[in-house]
């Protein structure tokens, strides 16, 4: 953000870190998190801090507050806030700083905010608890935060409860909650990694704007490269609790020095040359769908061809998950047919028979809860191989290595447990017990969407391997339109449980789009510091043209 | 240990949480096998408190009296040996009951009898109440109602005197005896698997089962069950005092274990009329159930307390 105003008061840092050191607790032992992290942030400035999951972003967040989650411990260094270091104060004189000299803004607004409490009651609770303003002031300075935030109907949105409002709607509301004091620093925790991309164009625009208005100094923390080159004035890459390289933002973005940085910078660029199908491995005709009275799906029509990609693309609600269970049978479709390879598909899953249901498998979006956590990597793989292929003994034990040198894991992993494998390696399991049967189309479930850039995109290339080995089909279901970029042949746009537009890659890709297409794409951030005002310009335009 | 899954994975990338295996072992030992499991649970009992040390000596105090019965004690349980009600001395360490039998002897045939139709009858109503209970939340839907209102019924009635109106119009015998308290009893167990089952049920291995075809039976035995184990083996061991009390108190009512089978519920009532002279003979049954209760109790406090801390 290029500020044209001079700084007021600039004589030292706002924000002052040295050699800070965070110790985590597992195990019965402490290990270094962060490991000698230094940080300096002036007024006024935003500061952006990358870094896949681990990196220790979100411990340095917390950190520059003040407060270390439980099972931390800031065990060296100085955070001096305003030139007195808040480690050495009281706890009663932190918490007086905290909502109304230093605010936070957490990742899931829904999880922060008090779902019995009136939103306008808990947007004026810091200020009012604060003795910072009397109540009718304080209320009437947070309708004021409201409409500065674009929030629909600022008057009345504060007397509705969290729960009857929307996710971006409330990560605005906590925005504005954290405003209400005028702190002199907010820490944004990945506040729209939640979001999805056309609700978060929204919410980074009025954060943006907020902070510009008010000259308020900001930490964003994100993993998401192309946001914080939105937000920030300069850029922490930061690793494994260590500083990997440090710029302002358009220096950065034009030439990363390092190579870690320069790899988070190619996550992107991955694509898939695109390639078409003659045979039609699964056709989805007119199908209607409804859980209870509550219809989902209108008319769907989806072809697969056998050997290709095709992605499903939607935000969330638009019926894409739904579309997957009826494809598998957990959800019966209302009306419609669907043929797998030229015969019908029973609609049930019972009705299905066994080498069925070997052709069609998933994979799904948190492989946390995907994997049984008390069976064993070697009896998670081993169990269809038994079941499907009657395999047993030393036969099984030698498929089971296969697939695990297959998703490039080996022999150390068969005995271990699910949660002693890192989410990328939990999600490669997830891929070997679906390829252990041979099937013939995997639906994969946001399958990338749960773990960070990197391991995302190993995970993408990955499958795009299989699929060139196995000739194995792919119904990827998605929010995320790099990764559509990345793995589809044909893509299918949903909205509103309705397909809005469909057919190949470059065609869906390439104007003139359908509307909501067109939304879609135009809400994916670019790695350009001028994006974000560049299309709400537009946009703007667009709306007053009309 | 509640640091976040950020920090947890990154610690786990370094390798500091995931034990690594050398690649040497791999060579030597091609199919590694599973880590032993009684070195494990030799670990967790050194790291056990002294009072579930305490239990497990109770415990294993208790089977070992069970188990070898009639090799420790000095007469058969209904043999008549002295006079009534004789004092402690050295022939009867206890001395003798009011038909003259050894009280020692038949504390010692007490705990195999007890004990014995206790651990029977309290696994018999896990069976039923596990069974039907993971029945009903994998299928849910009419089979869910059904048992669900079977069970709301039969624990509208209260236990006990439902359990001795069933006894008295069936007959009291042992096998009676287990079967209604099992079955009374599984209602409780039948809506603890019921509850605890349901939250692993929604989870997506579980589907993920059923799309690879697997049989309701092996979802159960295999994807559920060892998810739900701990609270169901807390459970077992609080059931399992309940069970011996109930049965304890059937025996003081006249409808237990029938005599001259030895029993320390009954064994109170017979002896009840030396309270009244001040001789604490009749209150060693009493003792004997207090004692292995308490001893019980430690030992599932442990184990709670251990699956419990390391869910954190």
């Amino acid at each position: 953000m290029a500020r044209s105003v001079p700084l007021p008061e600039a004589t030292g840092p706002l924000l002052d870190i040295k050699g800070l050191r965070i110790d985590g607790r597992s195990e019965d032992r402490w290990h270094e998190i962060v490991k000698g992290i230094d940080l300096t942030l002036r007024r006024g400035e935003v500061l952006g801090l990358i870094g896949e999951s681990g990196a220790g972003k979100s411990t340095i967040g917390l950190a520059a507050m003040g407060y270390a989650r439980p099972g931390c411990r800031i065990s060296a260094g100085v955070v001096l806030f305003n030139g007195t270091d808040i480690l050495k104060a009281s706890e009663a004189e932190r918490r007086r700083l905290w909502g109304s000299r230093i605010a936070y803004v957490a990742q899931s607004a829904a999880a922060s905010f008090n779902p019995a409490h009136k939103l306008l009651d808990q947007c004026v609770e810091a200020s009012i608890g604060h003795q910072i303003a009397a109540e009718e002031d304080a209320k009437r300075n947070a309708v004021d935060l409201f409409r500065r935030l674009r929030l629909p109907e600022p008057e009345q949105f504060g007397f509705r409860y969290p729960h009857q409002v929307s996710g971006g709607q409330l990560q605005r509301a906590m925005t504005a909650m954290a405003m209400s004091c005028r702190p002199d620093l907010i820490i944004f925790d990945e506040p729209t990694t939640a979001l999805d991309v056309t609700t978060q164009i929204e919410v980074l625009a009025a954060i943006k704007d907020i902070v510009r208005q008010f000259n308020t100094a900001a930490i964003y923390i994100s993993h998401d490269l192309a946001v914080v080159a939105q937000m920030a004035d300069r850029v922490m890459v930061l690793r494994y609790g260590e500083l990997v390289e440090e710029a302002p933002t358009r220096a950065m973005l034009s030439a990363p020095q390092k190579a870690y940085t320069k790899s988070l910078w190619a996550v992107r660029s991955l694509r898939k040359e695109e390639e078409t199908g003659d045979e039609i491995l699964l056709d989805v005709r007119g199908v209607d769908a409804s859980y209870g009275t509550l219809k989902v799906l209108h008319d769907i029509n989806v072809k697969v061809p056998r050997g290709r990609t095709v992605a499903v693309v939607g935000e969330s609600g638009s019926g894409k998950s739904t579309l997957a269970r009826v494809i598998t049978g957990l959800l019966p479709p209302r009306a419609g047919t669907i043929r797998f390879d030229g015969k019908p598909l029973p609609p049930r899953l019972k009705d299905r028979d066994k080498s069925l249901l070997r052709r069609i498998q998933m994979i799904y979006q948190m492989p946390d809860t995907a994997l049984n956590p008390r069976r064993r990597i070697r009896d998670i793989l081993g169990r269809p191989l038994k079941n499907h292929l009657g395999l047993s003994g030393a036969a099984r034990e030698k498929r089971t290595l296969e697939l695990l040198r297959m998703i490039e894991l080996d022999e150390r992993f068969l005995d271990r447990l699910p949660n002693e494998l890192s989410g990328g390696q939990k999600q490669r399991i997830c891929i070997a017990r679906a390829l252990a049967i041979d099937p013939e189309l995997i639906i994969c479930d946001e399958v990338t969407s749960a773990l960070d850039q990197l391991v995302a995109e190993e995970i993408l290339k990955l499958l795009l391997r299989l699929q060139k080995e196995l000739n194995v089909s792919y119904l990827y279901i998605t929010h995320d339109l790099a990764t559509v970029k990345a793995i589809a042949d044909e893509i299918v746009v949903m909205y509103q449980g309705r397909v809005v537009e469909s057919g190949a890659k470059s065609q869906v890709l390439a104007p003139p789009h359908h509307e909501y297409t067109e939304l879609l794409l135009s809400s994916v951030p670019e790695m350009d510091p001028d994006w974000l005002d560049g299309i709400l310009k537009k946009r703007e335009n667009a709306s007053l043209s009309a | 240990m509640s640091i976040n899954a950020d920090e947890f994975e990154m610690l786990a990338r370094e390798g500091v949480t995931t034990p690594t295996v050398e690649p040497s072992d791999v060579v030597t030992q091609p199919l590694p096998m599973r880590r032993g499991s009684v070195d494990a649970a030799w670990r967790a009992l050194k790291a056990a408190p002294l009072t579930a040390w305490f239990g497990l000596f109770v415990i294993a105090f208790y089977a070992a009296l069970a188990i070898f019965a009639p090799l420790i004690a000095p007469h058969a349980q209904s043999a008549v040996v002295g006079n009534q009600y004789e004092p402690w001395s050295a022939e009867f360490p206890f001395g003798t009951d009011q038909l003259g039998r050894d009280m020692l002897s038949r504390l010692i045939y007490g705990a195999r009898n007890t004990i014995g139709i206790a651990v029977m009858t309290t696994l018999l109503s896990f069976c039923i109440g596990g069974v039907l209970g993971l029945l009903a939340s994998i299928i849910g839907g009419w089979t869910d109602q059904l048992l669900g209102r079977a069970v709301d019924i039969l624990m509208a009635i209260p236990q006990l005197i439902f359990a001795l109106m069933l006894l008295s119009i069936v007959g009291s015998s042992i096998p009676n005896l287990i079967l209604i308290i099992a079955v009374l009893d599984s209602t409780r167990v039948f809506r603890l698997t019921r509850a605890v089952a349901m939250n692993v049920v929604v989870l997506d291995f579980v589907e993920a089962a059923r799309l690879q075809g697997e049989k309701l039976g092996w979802i159960m035995a295999r994807e559920i069950l060892p998810n739900i184990l701990p609270p169901l083996v807390a459970e077992f061991g609080l059931r399992f005092c309940f069970v011996f009390l109930t049965i304890s108190a059937l025996s003081f009512l006249g409808l237990g274990i029938q005599p001259p089978t030895a029993d320390w519920g009954s064994m109170v009532r017979e002896n009840a009329t030396l309270i009244a002279y001040g001789d604490v003979t009749p209150l060693l049954p009493a003792g004997c159930i207090a004692l292995l209760t308490v001893g019980v109790n430690f030992v599932v406090d442990w184990f709670l307390h251990k699956t419990s801390g390391l869910k954190e």
